[in-house]
C-alpha cells in the first residue's frame, strides 16, 4: 500500500512479490459466428494487497471481459493469471468455483440477491458452498449484516428493501468469506446519488481497513474515490494512474 | 477432484460438513423453493399422485378378486378331481316330451368308480355322491333343497367342514341310519329360533335326525361368478349317508312337474377323486378323461380339475399384472414428463439465481444436487400422496361396493420407489442443463 513510487505497471514484466492479482499478457478472443472478436489483447498488470483500483473505459473496451476474468468466471484464451499464489488460468471448472467461493467477493450493479432468501440467508450463500457449519455461518452472516447497518433487517426479503439497502446486503455477502479481492461491477449504477454516495463511503472504509477492491465503472466521479485508475481501450491498457 | 493445490488460508474450517449434512441442507433449500410455488408444485406432482394411487388401488382390487377366485378353487381341493353327471343335451329334448314309460339313464356309475380305482395308480380316496332334489320339512316350514347322499369322509375331502354337531359316521352309513347334516343356508329357514341339533326334519315320508350343521361356504366364494352357483347350492345342501340315500330313493328319480312326469336313472351324481400327489393331478385327470371316454358313449359327465382352474387363475392374474404394470408405467412416465417440463421451466426462470450461486462458489455438482433434490422431492412427495390416496381408495371400495381388496405390502413400496426413480430419471436432464450454464451468461440473464 505504501508504495513510494508510481510506475507504469504495463512496463513491468516480472511479478512484484507483493501483488495478489497478476495478469501476464492476458488475451481473450470470442468467436461470434464467423467473426472472431479480440476482447483483450495482451493485458498485463499487477495489483498489490490493499489497493483500491478502478477499471474504466468506454463500452466495448473489454471491461466486462476483464471483470469476468478477474472474477474467475471465465478463462483467458492465453496468458497467465495469478491470484494470490495460484495460477488460475488453467484451472478446471470445479477448482475455479472453489477459488470464487474462497478468494473473491462479488458486488454487482443489479445487486443480484436471491429473491426467495432473506437478508441473512443471502449473506450466508458463499459460506454454504464452503460447507461451513451452519451456526457459524449464521452468526457470521448476522455479524456482517450488522456491519453494513442492516442488523434489524435480518429476516427481510430483498424486495422489502431499498436499492441502497440491497446493495449493502450484497457488500456484506462479498465480505463474509473474507476474500482476497473484492470485485465491484458498477456498484452505484442502479442507485440514486445519495445511496451511491453511501455505498462509496462503505468502500472507502473497507479500503481503510486494508481490503483490496477492484471497481469497474464508467463513472468518473466514482473512479475519483479510488487510489488508482486503469483505463482500457480496445482491449489494452491505455493508462494506469495512481493518485 | 482436481489435484490443483488449493490452500484455503482464508477459511481454515472449509470442507467441513459430511455428505449427509450437505444433503440435509440441500433438502431444506429445496423445500423452501418448492414451498415458494405451492400451487405449481402441487399441480406438477398430480400426475405422479394419480399414477401411484391408481397402481396401488388397482392392484389391491385385482389382488382381492384373484384371492377370492383362488380361495374358492382351493376349497374344492387342489388335489381333487371332481366328476359330475350331466344330462346330455339331446336327452333333454326326449324327456321334454314326457313319455311316461321312458326312463332316462345317464351319468356316472359305480362301475366307473371301480374302474378308476383299479386301473389308475395314485388315486387314494374316491368320494361318491348322489344328489336328489326334495322339499325338506320341519313341521310347517319347508326348504327346497339338494339332498346329497355321500360318505363320511366327504367334509375333509372337500374342505367343507361341520360347524356344529358332527358329520355321520361309517357305522351310521352301514346301518342306513336316518341322520342328516344340514347346510348352513337351510338352518335359518327351518329352525329360525332353536338349535336344529337333535331335532327331526321330514323328507317325503321319512324323518331324519339332525346331527350337525355345515359351516357356511366362504363369504368370499359368493362374489366370484364362477363359484356362485356351486356356492349357493352348497349352502342349501343337506347331507345324508350314501347307503341311506340308496335305499330310500333307489336309482330312479321321479320328478313331477306341472303336467309332466319324468324319470331319471342316475347312479352317482358326483364323484370326487383324490390324487395322492399334487404333481400327478394332471396326468390322473388325463387318464380319467380317457377312461370315461372309452366307457361312455355320450358325454354325460363333466370333469372338473380345480388345480387346472387354479393354474388358469394364476395365469389370468399374471396377465392382469402385466397390463396393470404397463398402465402404471405409462402414467408414471406421463407424470415424470410433467415434472421434467416444470423443472426445465424452473431452471430457465432461475437462470439468474444459478449464475449468482455459481459466482459465489457453487460447483456444477452443487447446482445438480440442488435441482435433482428438488425433483426427487417433488416426485417423492407425489409418491407419498399417491400411496396415501391409493391405500384409502380400496378401503372405500370395500366399504361401499362390498368388494374384497387386498393391499400387499410390496405394492405401495414398489409404487413409491418407482416414483422416486422417476424423479431421478426426469430430474437429471433439467439439473444438468442448469449446471452446464455458463456463469457469465447466467448472470447476464434477465
Amino acid at each position: 500500500m505504501k508504495c513510494p513510487f508510481t510506475r507504469d505497471l504495463q512496463m513491468e514484466k516480472s511479478p512484484t512479490p507483493a501483488s495478489i492479482v497478476q495478469f501476464d499478457n492476458i488475451r481473450k478472443t470470442y468467436r461470434m459466428g464467423l467473426v472472431v472478436v479480440e476482447a483483450l489483447r495482451g493485458v498485463s498488470l499487477g495489483i498489490v494487497a490493499g489497493e483500491y483500483v478502478s477499471i474504466m473505459g468506454p463500452s466495448g473496451c473489454g471491461k466486462s471481459t476483464m471483470l469476468n476474468l478477474l472474477g474467475c468466471l471465465d478463462r483467458p484464451s492465453s496468458g497467465r493469471y495469478l491470484l494470490g499464489s495460484e495460477d488460475v488460468s488453467e484451472m478446471d471448472d470445479d477448482a475455479l468455483s472453489a477459488v470464487r467461493g474462497a478468494r473473491l467477493g462479488f458486488i454487482f450493479q443489479s445487486y443480484n440477491l436471491i429473491q426467495q432468501l432473506t437478508v441473512v440467508e443471502n449473506i450466508e450463500v458463499p459460506l454454504y458452498y464452503q460447507n461451513r457449519p451452519e451456526e457459524e455461518s449464521r452468526t457470521l452472516a448476522a455479524e456482517y449484516a450488522e456491519r453494513v447497518g442492516l442488523g434489524n433487517r435480518l429476516n427481510h426479503k430483498p424486495f422489502e428493501l431499498s436499492g441502497g439497502q440491497q446493495q449493502r446486503v450484497a457488500i456484506a455477502r462479498a465480505l463474509v468469506n473474507d476474500p482476497l479481492v473484492i470485485l465491484a461491477d458498477e456498484p452505484t449504477g442502479n442507485l440514486d446519488s445519495a445511496s451511491g454516495v453511501e455505498i462509496l463511503k462503505i468502500f472507502d472504509e473497507l479500503h481503510q481497513q486494508g481490503k483490496t477492491i477492484i471497481l469497474v465503472t464508467h463513472d468518473e466521479s466514482v473512479s475519483r474515490h479510488t487510489r488508482r485508475a486503469i483505463r482500457l481501450r480496445d482491449g489494452q491498457v491505455e493508462s494506469d494512474v495512481r493518485s | 477432484m482436481s489435484d490443483t493445490p488449493l490452500h484455503f488460508s482464508a477459511s481454515p474450517r472449509a470442507a467441513h460438513g459430511s455428505a449427509l449434512t450437505r444433503l440435509n441442507r440441500a433438502v431444506r433449500l429445496g423445500v423452501k423453493s418448492l414451498w415458494l410455488h405451492k400451487l405449481r408444485s402441487l399441480l406438477t406432482v398430480l400426475g405422479i399422485v394419480f399414477g401411484v394411487c391408481s397402481v396401488i388401488a388397482m392392484l389391491a382390487i385385482g389382488e382381492g378378486a384373484s384371492y377370492e377366485a383362488q380361495e374358492t378353487i382351493k376349497n374344492l381341493g387342489s388335489q381333487n378331481i371332481i366328476l359330475r353327471s350331466v344330462k346330455p343335451p339331446e336327452e333333454q329334448k326326449v324327456s321334454d316330451k314326457g313319455s311316461q314309460s321312458y326312463v332316462l339313464q345317464y351319468g356316472l356309475t359305480y362301475t366307473d368308480i371301480k374302474r378308476i380305482k383299479s386301473t389308475i395308480p395314485g388315486v387314494t380316496v374316491v368320494v361318491p355322491g348322489r344328489i336328489m332334489r326334495e322339499y325338506v320339512w320341519n313341521i310347517s316350514r319347508r326348504v327346497d333343497s339338494e339332498i346329497m347322499g355321500t360318505v363320511p369322509w366327504y367334509p375333509q375331502m372337500r374342505n367343507h367342514h361341520v360347524a356344529t354337531g358332527r358329520f355321520f359316521t361309517e357305522a351310521e352309513m352301514e346301518d342306513k341310519a336316518n341322520v342328516c347334516v344340514l347346510g348352513a343356508g337351510m338352518v335359518k329357514a327351518l329352525f329360525p329360533l332353536e338349535s336344529p341339533l337333535g331335532k327331526d326334519v321330514r323328507i317325503g315320508g321319512d324323518y331324519y335326525e339332525v346331527i350337525g350343521v355345515m359351516e357356511p361356504v366362504g363369504k368370499a366364494a359368493q362374489h366370484t361368478e364362477a363359484a356362485q352357483d356351486s356356492a349357493r347350492d352348497a349352502a342349501e345342501r343337506m347331507f345324508i349317508p350314501l347307503e341311506t340315500a340308496k335305499t330310500r330313493y333307489g336309482e330312479i328319480l321321479r320328478k313331477v312337474r306341472s303336467g309332466s312326469f319324468e324319470q331319471e336313472r342316475v347312479e352317482l351324481h358326483e364323484v370326487t377323486v383324490k390324487v395322492e400327489k399334487l404333481e400327478q393331478v394332471v396326468s390322473v385327470s388325463e387318464a380319467i378323461k380317457q377312461l370315461m371316454e372309452r366307457n361312455h358313449k355320450r358325454k354325460d359327465y363333466d370333469i372338473d380339475v380345480p388345480l387346472e382352474k387354479l393354474r388358469q387363475a394364476e395365469r389370468t392374474k399374471q396377465i392382469f399384472n402385466i397390463v396393470l404394470g404397463s398402465i402404471a408405467a405409462i402414467s408414471l412416465l406421463v407424470g415424470g414428463i410433467g415434472i421434467m417440463n416444470i423443472m426445465l421451466a424452473s431452471v430457465t426462470e432461475r437462470t439468474r439465481e444459478i449464475g449468482i450461486r455459481r459466482a459465489l462458489g457453487a460447483k456444477r455438482r452443487d447446482i445438480i444436487t440442488q435441482f435433482l433434490v428438488e425433483t426427487v422431492m417433488l416426485s417423492g412427495a407425489g409418491g407419498v400422496m399417491g400411496v396415501l390416496l391409493g391405500v384409502t381408495i380400496p378401503w372405500f371400495v370395500t366399504h361401499f361396493a362390498g368388494m374384497r381388496t387386498i393391499i400387499t405390502l410390496w405394492s405401495p413400496m414398489v409404487a413409491f420407489s418407482i416414483s422416486a426413480i422417476v424423479g431421478i430419471v426426469f430430474g437429471i436432464y433439467p439439473a444438468t442443463r442448469a449446471a452446464q450454464m455458463d456463469p457469465v451468461e447466467a448472470l447476464r440473464h434477465e
